[in-house]
């Protein structure tokens, strides 16, 4: 990693940043990926996280689905851990708790593939502010 | 793509559950079903909308519009009106409060967000040990501004007009807090992040060093810039391995962009972060407490003044803030003191996160705005109590405060009010507790995690507490008096006012509340020797109903004391001078034959 010598170009690191920053320059076709969240706090790992981030990475790929699996902090539902969020190419993420291997095996399989919903979803019931003024 | 062009998202949350959602989820699959849309629209159970007030609430996707106290009997005309006319069903919308109308999109429904997130803003959001994340999201930034466009004491004011106050509980303004390091003169000064969060119940701050570690490390630097620091130190429990681990990613990813280090943007700025385990004593989170264990010194407290903005670590003026109160300086600073303090009450501004724990239904992590009340708390935000028992209370600030009632659930949460109805803010761990709870037990537990914290070194605390303990474990076992109620709130009056810290200082609080808020709880138990709430073992007495017992013998084969007699198919008795009251027979009896007096 290169330093960031001025407030200047610490400005232009995050303009290149957030014109690449959600699809995580992973794939070539990132308009095209899905986005998949895990939340991997402490809660959410000692209820199973880790298993269902390292099955979404490993499924996704071998069933052919453009995506990008990345680990976040705790998204604040301790009462449905194993929580993920998933982000289908031009639409609002959506929360799914209680994300066992047979729950992320069905999300892959209806949500992700289809559009189709599954159980457990929990509704977004917060406000986050934008820092940019 | 999906095969169905319509999701009817109906509420399962356990409130809305109680309210008939599985006969409107019936209905509407009835209705649908009569309609031949079965292969166009799909229903689905979600979980808490955090509306509970309005529920049961029902969704419809893509058109995201809310419908709410929604009946079985309403399932037609969603179905009819809106599913197949498109037109919204005008009487089923949330009424705006203020002006009347109907609202139906959840973004202009401000009321049912009742959760801002300013301190968690990227908590969940952006991967933890990614610092590009935390760039592409504005992070730094405020660093940058500070560091080129204002003077130290052009921040120290942002940071005071913004109103923040301390979350680690004491609510000191941060600002005022900042300027006396400011003004104290020294070659070396220090900024310390206190991550030592110890209340049972508690886990804000590990959440947010786990989930956006850099906001913290931003903050501590802007605070140096503001003070005339150029070291930091984050002292947190070794018990947080992951939170230390994101923390040391975090660090090197930072010192690698040169955003610590030496000459920092350029500005000619210093500042570096380094870590310092604590072994997790409670007392440590008192600040000079915890001072004192990052010099290698036992972890005792020491009588302030001085205070650490003048002689703290090492002796050198020392600011000491807790996580989430640095976590929301970045923000402050970028929107500024005018935004933050727009938000809160008259005098506790902004946010305030907490842990959510107890007999409540959605137990979580939640951030809401100063002035929220306890019951949009509970009722909305955390679905409501468990298995749908009675509220009977909240005990707000851990063992420091103290347990609010029924009579202060629409209390506006902020520093000032919830001292007034005797308790305090805290760092922020609520635990709820319903009709099942012993209040009398309740503040034994509170106690035992004092005296077993308590570092000795002050007599109030070392005896005064322990003896507070000691008279609450009599009147559990129904060997108190009316007297020893008296007793009780005088001895905790004498510990607030002559222990050495804050540790000693509030560790009669659950008792004072307790006894304050649930008096007729504490006389039951010692002038009829009884527990309302059904926890003191020692009062209980386990009884055989002769109605209902049919003489099976399934309660004298479990009880491992053989307190239990009777024939095969006669009644049986139990003896109460050999009842241990474990509650096995209970348990056992497939004829509800044994209940508890």
């Amino acid at each position: 990693m290169s330093k960031i010598t001025s407030f200047a170009d610490l400005k232009k690191k995050r303009e290149t940043l957030t014109s690449g920053l959600d699809i995580k320059t992973k794939t070539s076709h990132p308009e095209k990926s899905v986005l998949v969240k895990v939340a991997m706090a402490t809660c959410g790992i000692a209820s199973g996280a880790k298993a269902v981030m390292e099955f979404f990475s490993e499924q996704l790929e071998r069933r052919n689905v453009a995506a990008v699996v990345s680990q976040t902090g705790c998204m604040g539902y301790c009462y449905a851990e194993p929580t993920i969020e998933v982000r289908l190419p031009g639409q609002d993420p959506v929360v799914f708790g209680f994300v066992d291997l047979k729950r992320a095996d069905q999300i892959i399989e209806k949500y992700i593939k289809t559009g189709e919903l599954v159980d457990g979803i929990i509704p977004v019931n917060y406000q986050s502010i934008d820092l940019k003024e | 793509m999906s095969k169905y062009s319509k999701h009817l998202l109906v509420c399962g949350g356990t409130s809305c559950h109680d309210s008939e959602s599985d006969a409107i989820v019936c209905n509407l699959r009835d209705e649908i079903e009569a309609k031949g849309l079965l292969d166009t629209v799909q229903i689905i159970r979600t979980g808490c909308f955090g509306f509970c007030g309005k529920g049961p609430i029902v969704k419809i996707m893509p058109d995201n519009t809310i419908y709410v106290q929604v009946k079985p009997e309403d399932a037609q005309a969603i179905v009819e009106e809106h599913v197949i006319k498109g037109k919204k069903v005008t009487r089923l919308l949330y009424k705006d409060p203020v002006t009347a109308e109907p609202v139906s999109e959840p973004n202009k429904m401000d009321f049912y967000r009742k959760q801002l997130r300013i301190v968690l803003r990227n908590c969940g959001n952006i991967d933890p040990e990614k610092i590009d994340e935390y760039i592409a999201h504005d992070g730094y930034q405020a660093l940058g501004k500070v560091l080129t466009e204002m003077t130290p004491e052009e921040v120290i004011k942002e940071v005071k007009d913004s109103g923040q106050r301390g979350r680690g509980g004491a609510g000191f303004s941060t600002g005022i807090k900042w300027e006396l390091a400011h003004k104290n003169k020294s070659d070396e000064k220090y900024v310390v992040c206190n991550a030592d969060e110890g209340d049972p119940g508690a886990f804000m701050d590990r959440s947010v060093l786990e989930g956006d570690p850099h906001s913290v490390l931003e903050a501590m630097a802007i605070c140096g810039y503001s003070i005339g620091a150029s070291n930091g130190l984050i002292y947190i429990r070794a018990e947080y391995p992951l939170a230390i681990e994101r923390l040391k990613i975090a660090i090197n990813q930072a010192r690698e962009y040169g955003l610590l280090g030496k000459n920092i943007l350029g500005t000619g700025f210093d500042f570096d972060i380094i870590l310092r385990y604590g072994a997790g004593a409670f007392v440590c989170g008192e600040e000079t407490a915890l001072i004192h264990s990052m010099e290698g010194l036992r972890g005792e407290p020491t009588v302030k003044p001085p205070f650490p903005a003048e002689s703290g670590y090492r002796g050198k003026p020392t600011n000491v803030n807790n996580v989430e109160t640095f976590a929301a300086i970045p923000a402050i600073i970028l929107k500024g003191a005018k935004w933050f303090s727009s938000i809160g009450t008259e005098k506790s501004k902004g946010t305030k996160v907490f842990a959510l724990a107890g007999k409540i239904n959605n137990v979580g992590l939640i951030e809401v705005p100063m002035g929220t009340t306890l019951r949009e708390v509970i009722f909305e935000i955390g679905g409501g109590i468990r298995n749908g028992k009675k509220f009977k209370g909240i005990q707000t600030g851990g063992p420091s405060g103290g347990c609010l009632s029924e009579k202060h659930l629409d209390t506006p949460i902020d520093f000032d009010n919830l001292i007034a109805a005797g308790s305090i803010m805290g760092s922020g761990a609520m635990i709820v507790l319903d009709e099942d709870d012993c209040m009398v037990s309740m503040a034994k537990f509170f106690l035992e995690f004092t005296v077993e914290e308590s570092c000795g070194k002050c007599a109030p605390c070392r005896i005064g507490n322990k003896r507070l303990h000691e008279l609450l474990g009599q009147i559990c076992e129904g060997k108190g008096t009316l007297k020893d109620l008296d007793r009780l709130k005088n001895m905790s009056l004498v510990i607030k006012d002559t222990a050495l810290c804050g540790l000693g200082q509030t560790s009669p609080n659950p008792v004072l509340s307790m006894l304050d808020n649930y008096y007729e709880e504490y006389v039951a138990h010692v002038t009829e020797k009884k527990c309302p709430a059904g926890q003191c073992k020692s009062l209980l007495e386990y009884i055989i109903n002769d109605e209902n017992c049919v003489g099976c013998t399934a309660c004298a084969r479990v009880c491992p004391v053989n307190a239990i007699t009777g024939e095969r198919k006669e009644v049986h008795l139990i003896n109460p001078s050999i009842c241990i009251k474990c509650g096995a027979c209970m348990e056992k009896c497939k004829f509800d034959a044994i209940y508890i007096s």
